[in-house]
């Protein structure tokens, strides 16, 4: 038992400590035990053999021969021969430090097969969470291999020339992918600035009341709200009142989307701003807006305009609340009230249909889609790297 | 009823029955002082004895949170600055504040320093250029922002940075400075020069600073305030304090027996 309290606390400076307050050592050897992490890390290189723990034992800076004004000086934290220190108050006896040294081989051994056993445990942890990583990739990879099989064939200029066909014939996807950027801009454009007051609102003034607590809840469940419901709502508020399907309808489902994405990643990165830049700015006299303006949100921007991108990212591949709004166009449309063509739906409907050259089209969408996707993903994760506070 | 033996001064801060609370954690017990104009005076104490809270009730720092509240006394110049009247924002122009990290704004180091000016001055862009030189020589970080005035605030290091903080508060022209363990953060070097910095500073403004090191507050301060447990357990000149304390407790803590 002595043995291995011993061992436990030579292999790390935090080991030391952990031992010397849990075991029963006079408060000589406690402070013996803190008077330099070096001392520990010393141990451990002393493991190697027992005669060069003899050779350095007696010499090395902490083994007990420490002068007694520097250890005293360095218990209480003055300098050396400050006139008010007592030294004899404040300095153990020595005797306590040569306890960290261990005397047998049977104490070393026991280290050793501590140590093999925390090597196999850490080999065993690298390897299962290696083979999870593995697995995760596999499925990824192998939907970008098959995605870029299928679409690669697909791709030619013709894509973003001509509108879709009627099967049977050439064509491209043009006006889906105009329809598609976009609602997708108007939906960014609606969500975004009411994401980010909302998420300001949460973070800035969200300490106290009701208010805040309700709607943090609310968003979140707007956040995991299937996309299928959010395109029924507006079918039946808009789309069944006005009598046909359009392309604004489209735009204001996706923005029902990208609002709770904003608000929680502005109200997220607002948090992240440590709290004594707010003290800093108010310090000086400055009013809440003007903190809210000049420092926070500009402190956060970088995290703020990752989450916008994220959220465009998202609603470039949704096609449910498409299904109930915008639904298709064969046509070329750049009227917003009448039904428009875009990616997803397009692909939805010509991935499922028996025509061969329909289905080309579709994998070329679903490949133009995760390539958009994939850059704005990228983009963000480069934004927010450059530029998050490192302190 | 602490005195101050050697150096008579005018009061700047004069504090009758300061109570603070955490909720309803009394984190403040009757205190009662007196911290002398143009001077520097130091508070000690162990971690939660209350000597950054009572800095926080000097610019009513806790009012940014619900559950903080003083009650008693602290007049500024004879004005009772927790009064419910008191605006806070003059206030702030008022007393200063730095604080343990360094916080430099988002922005570039001319604008950290204009930021605060603009507050409560309208400067042409002359005026201004000379106030951030003169904000920025005083905490002596000129010679080495003044190549770099459009760079980020926090592309300096951690020492600039802080000084740079020095300067924002100073640049307002405030009558108080509070520091907050201004150097618990830095570097022995960067310490130094900051230590340098607060015996200049002291000239022109009323620095109040919180230390944990013993040291520092024995080698910047005129006057030295012991706090243990919400209470003030000594207050009085420096050198005296550290050679000759009063109490039982404050010797046991200067000797390095706690905390």
């Amino acid at each position: 038992m002595q043995g291995k309290r011993d061992a436990i606390w030579l292999f790390h400076p935090q080991g030391v400590g952990r031992a010397c307050t849990k075991g029963r050592q006079s408060t000589t050897q406690q402070a013996a035990c803190g008077i330099d992490t070096k001392a520990a890390e010393a141990t451990t290189i002393t493991l190697q053999t027992r005669s060069e723990q003899r050779r350095n034992a007696p010499d090395s800076p902490v083994s007990g021969g420490l002068p007694p004004d520097v250890a005293s000086a360095a218990l209480s934290g003055l300098p050396r021969g400050w006139p008010l220190a007592t030294p004899s108050a404040l300095h153990p006896s020595p005797s306590g430090a040569q306890r960290i040294w261990p005397n047998d081989g049977q104490q070393t051994l026991i280290m050793l097969t501590l140590y093999a056993r925390r090597r196999l445990i850490n080999a065993l942890s690298l390897g299962v969470s290696t083979l999870a990583m593995l697995f995760g990739l596999f499925w990824l990879g192998w939907i970008l291999w098959t995605l870029l099989a299928n679409g690669l064939q697909g791709l030619n200029l013709n894509l973003f020339t001509q509108m879709t066909p009627p099967p049977g014939s050439e064509g491209g996807l043009l006006n889906a992918i105009a329809g598609s950027l976009m609602m997708t801009f108007i939906a960014t454009l609606i969500g975004t600035p009411i994401g980010i007051l909302a998420g300001t609102y949460l973070a800035e003034f969200g300490q106290r009341g009701w208010l805040a607590p309700v709607t943090r809840f609310i968003n979140d469940v707007l956040l995991s709200a299937p996309s299928i419901v959010i395109g029924l709502f507006v079918y039946e508020i808009y789309v069944i009142k006005i009598g046909h399907f359009s392309g604004w309808a489209g735009a204001f489902a996706l923005s029902i989307i990208v609002i709770p994405v904003v608000i929680r990643t502005t109200e997220n990165m607002l948090r992240l701003v440590p709290n004594t830049l707010r003290e800093a700015a108010a310090a000086l006299g400055t009013p809440q807006w003007k903190i809210i303006n000049f420092v926070t949100l500009r402190a956060a921007r970088a995290g703020i305009l990752t989450g916008i991108l994220l959220a465009v990212a998202r609603i470039s591949g949704e096609t449910a609340p498409l299904l109930f709004t915008s639904l298709n166009n064969q046509f070329w449309s750049s009227d917003l009230n009448q039904p428009m063509a875009n990616l997803p739906v397009v692909i939805f409907q010509f991935a499922m249909s028996p025509y061969a050259d329909w289905q080309s089209l579709a994998w070329a969408g679903a490949l133009l889609i995760t390539v958009s996707v994939l850059t704005l993903n990228i983009l963000a994760r480069v934004l927010f790297r450059q530029t998050v506070p490192s302190h | 009823m602490p005195t101050h033996s050697t150096k008579i001064t005018k009061p700047k801060l004069i504090v009758r029955d300061l109570n603070f609370y955490y909720g309803t954690e009394r984190a403040l017990k009757d205190v009662n002082m007196t911290i002398p104009e143009k001077m520097v005076t130091a508070f000690i104490g162990p971690s939660g004895c209350g000597k950054s809270t009572i800095l926080r009730t000097f610019n009513r720092m806790y009012q940014l949170y619900p559950k903080q509240k003083a009650t008693g006394e602290v007049l500024l110049d004879g004005e009772n600055i927790l009064d419910k009247k008191q605006d806070l924002n003059m206030l702030r122009a008022k007393v200063g504040m730095v604080f343990q990290k360094p916080t430099p704004f988002p922005m570039s180091i001319y604008d950290n320093i204009a930021f605060g000016v603009k507050l409560y001055e309208r400067l042409s862009r002359y005026d201004m250029d000379e106030r951030v030189e003169w904000a920025l020589s005083k905490a002596a970080l000129w010679t080495e922002a003044k190549d770099k005035l459009k760079k980020n605030g926090t592309s300096l290091s951690g020492g600039q940075q802080q000084r740079l903080c020095i300067a924002r508060a100073i640049a307002v022209k405030p009558q108080v400075l509070l520091l907050d363990e201004p150097t618990s953060a830095l570097d022995p070097i960067s310490t130094a020069h900051i230590e340098k910095l607060i015996n200049e500073l002291k000239t022109d403004f009323t620095i109040v600073i919180v230390t944990h090191n013993m040291q520092q507050a024995a080698r910047v301060s005129d006057f030295t305030a012991y706090m243990y447990l919400g209470n003030l357990i000594e207050f009085g000149d420096t050198s005296t304090l550290f050679t000759n304390p009063k109490h039982k407790e404050t010797e046991d803590y200067i000797t390095g027996r706690f905390g």
